[in-house]
């Protein structure tokens, strides 16, 4: 039960980025291009996805476990540090080089085209390598 | 690339945010992909089965988008190969580091108003943006001097 649900969400979380353009690296280039010619869409998409969530996750915290049984695995830390934020602008370079964020990059390997290829092979490694990388 | 309606926009962010409440409704679990994806590169033992159901899951949708639509999940790029291997290197080392990336981060994270997540989302939206107007519009290049 636990893989068919983890399953059924991983195909309606991708559903919704198709539907929202962000498997379409130019569109996430053209959000992130305020000084350009500015696609505002993608605003909508994580406005709704924010919303949605917002609403339904106090609501579904305050059960004692989730549905099937497990408890709920959530971040503990509360203080703002150097690797979160180091960590984050780092990301936000590599997302507006290519317009790629993991859950997108992930999605669009179901076409087999080299870009998607060469940058989840580099997100694998730089995923994997990070551990050996300190910053504070 | 292609236009999308605003409605089909937000349908397709109700749908993120769903997807990721049922995620934590029933498996108890944070949506965020980059967490998901490094917990198989690196696995432990029981923690294993639903981040790979998670995946494949993500696949699966994305088979169904192209069944779809073919324009719904871009083949070309507007970037270099060379410069996406950097690009790449960067969002799994970054993602890593800072804990999460715009799921994990900017929808998971501020529907839980994490001060965290609030603040790795202005700062990777930031950096994206600066990093956008220097790659789009390369004032070295023209008459800026």
């Amino acid at each position: 039960m636990r893989q068919l649900s983890a399953f059924i969400f991983g195909v309606v979380f991708a559903l919704g980025l198709g539907l929202g353009g962000m498997t379409q690296p130019a569109k996430v280039i053209g959000f992130l291009d305020i000084a350009g010619t500015w696609d505002p869409t993608l605003a909508f998409v994580m406005g709704a996805a924010v919303a949605v969530a917002a609403i339904l996750f106090p609501r579904i915290l305050g059960r004692q476990a989730a549905w099937l049984g497990d408890r709920f695995v959530l971040p503990q830390k509360k203080d703002l540090d150097v690797p979160l934020l180091g960590g984050a602008a780092m990301f936000g370079v590599g997302w507006g080089l290519s317009g790629y964020c993991p859950g997108p990059a992930v999605v669009s390997l179901v076409t087999g085209a080299p870009p998607v290829l060469v940058f989840v092979a580099f997100m694998a490694l730089g995923l994997s390598l990070a551990r050996f990388i300190r910053i504070d | 690339m292609k236009l999308i309606p605003i409605w089909t926009a937000l349908l397709g962010g109700a749908l993120i945010g769903g997807a990721a409440s049922g995620l934590l409704f029933f498996n108890g679990r944070i949506a965020g992909i980059s967490n998901i994806v490094a917990g198989l590169l690196s696995p432990r033992r029981g923690d294993v089965a639903w981040r790979l159901s998670f995946v494949l899951g993500l696949l699966a949708g994305g088979a169904v988008l192209v069944a779809g639509s073919s324009s719904s999940i871009s083949t070309a790029h507007p970037r270099s190969l060379p410069v996406l291997a950097a690009a790449g290197l960067l969002v799994g080392l970054g993602t890593r580091i800072g804990n999460g990336c715009t799921s994990g981060h900017g929808v998971c994270g501020l529907a839980r108003r994490s001060l965290r997540s609030l603040a790795a989302t202005v700062t990777f939206m930031t950096t994206g943006a600066l990093t956008v107007y220097i790659v789009n519009h390369p004032f070295w290049r023209g008459n800026f001097w």
